[in-house]
């Protein structure tokens, strides 16, 4: 595609592994872990993010040359709450059960580190293209990793993908269940996700050596 | 609490006990003004009819002219802005009376502005409809004493946690997020123990148990919806 240039490609792709912003960059893991028990939140959350962040980026980087420096801070604030309150009230309209399921987690993407850590990383220095591309793509890599831990959660801890009962029946003890099979219930509990997502960083880095610590 | 550790393992290059001292110390402050702060907020600006007072009617918000305002969608923004000005005003605060404690804490000040556990405090304030503004400075307090409690309980882990074989992929990282979610299953026996039986009748017109108001001690423990609604 003439569209992109390979800089930009390496924008959207780079953060999916080897810069993912939760595995690599430890940012915004606050909102994500209480409400990735089952797929369909994380999804949602994850469409959430790409939203605000990319279109984010977008407007702090048309204003980061009137943007005085020393209230920056409460000028991205401001542009995150903005972007945040049209997502919620778009969930409230289109999907309330779903919006009454995610409560506060909404509310608290704008303390989403992923998004301050770009404005303040990315998009205060670049052109908005860029940012856009930078955006999305840092939104994409937290995406995956949230769409991986609920796969995990929901499959194990429940049993079910997106609620289709896949491994069979727990109670009629139908598929798995049937020969003796049971549902880890310790998954749906928020500390778990912690702990699913330790072991993914523990496989990246399995696979990457470049990545480990010192310690 | 358990869902707002994790903005602990933001703090990367928190790894001494007495850095967490002073983190936790600043978030318990900032916390104990902030949520009554936004209690007040919500409650004579934000809530559907909240408005009623501007003529007289707040004790009948139905005779008032402004009682169909809602401007609830507002919270986020009005939540957002208290807080980082109340950050900047302690920054300011801090500088003048104790320069000391404000070059230890320099650097966490801003990024207490952008911690979620402040900014969820005031959002668990409002969805579960706390009564008065006492109990709105009670859930504030606890909360910070939750947060204080658990940052402080990691940093000394990791502190000795150097001394340990850990597998090299896990190091650093991967072992905090371990860590932090065996101390979450730790801290949720807590919950068993405190609010087992409370939670028995569910009142007839509240949707889920984590709407309605919970005892003082309770609020230090977090039920998410997720797990009600299992």
């Amino acid at each position: 595609m003439g569209l992109l240039s390979k800089k930009d490609t390496r924008l959207i792709l780079d953060p999916l592994a080897d810069d993912n912003p939760i595995t690599i960059q430890v940012l915004g893991i606050c909102s994500a872990l209480a409400i990735t028990a089952q797929l369909k939140p994380s999804i949602v959350m994850a469409v959430s993010v790409i939203f605000v962040l990319g279109l984010g980026n977008v407007v702090i980087s048309l204003m980061r040359n009137i943007i005085p420096s020393k209230i920056r801070i409460i000028v991205q604030l401001i542009v995150v709450a903005t972007l945040v309150i049209i997502v919620d009230q778009v969930l409230k309209a289109f999907a309330y059960e779903l919006s009454k399921e995610l409560s506060v987690f909404i509310g608290l993407i704008i303390t989403n580190c992923i998004i301050m850590g770009r404005f303040e990383a990315f998009a205060l220095g670049n052109g908005p293209w860029k940012a856009f591309l930078d955006g999305v793509g840092n939104a994409l890599g937290y995406g995956v990793i949230l769409i991986i831990v609920g796969f995990f959660r929901e499959l194990l801890g429940s049993g079910t993908l997106f609620g289709f009962k896949v491994l069979g029946d727990s109670v009629e003890k139908t598929g798995l269940y049937a020969i003796g099979y049971e549902n880890n219930g310790f998954m749906v509990l928020p500390p778990m996700a912690l702990i699913v997502v330790g072991i993914i960083i523990w496989v990246q880095r399995s696979r990457n050596s470049a990545l480990i610590e010192e310690n | 609490m358990h869902t707002f550790w994790v903005c602990v393992l933001t703090l990367q290059y928190l790894k001494k006990v007495s850095t967490a001292v002073g983190l936790g110390a600043a978030v318990i402050f900032v916390l104990t003004v902030t949520v009554p702060l936004n209690w007040f907020l919500d409650q004579y600006i934000l809530q559907p009819g909240a408005l009623a007072w501007l003529d007289g009617n707040r004790e009948t918000p139905e005779l008032s002219a402004y009682a169909d305002y809602d401007l609830s969608f507002l919270s986020f923004i009005l939540f957002i802005a208290t807080i980082a000005t109340m950050v900047q005003l302690v920054e300011i605060i801090v500088e003048k009376f104790s320069p000391s404690l404000y070059n230890s804490l320099g650097i966490f000040l801003p990024l207490i502005a952008v911690n979620c556990a402040i900014l969820g405090g005031s959002l668990f304030m409002q969805s579960r409809e706390i009564e008065t503004a006492a109990l709105a400075l009670n859930y504030g307090f606890s909360s910070g004493i939750g947060w204080f409690l658990a940052i402080v309980a990691i940093a000394a882990i990791r502190e000795k946690i150097r001394y340990s074989n850990v597998p090299a992929p896990l190091r650093g990282l991967g072992i905090t997020f371990i860590i932090t979610g065996l101390m979450a299953i730790g801290f949720m026996s807590f919950g068993g123990m405190l609010t087992g039986g409370d939670d028995l009748p569910p009142a007839p017109q509240a949707q889920t148990s984590q709407t309605t108001i919970q005892p003082a001690i309770e609020k230090e423990i977090e039920t998410t919806p997720l797990v009600v609604s299992e």
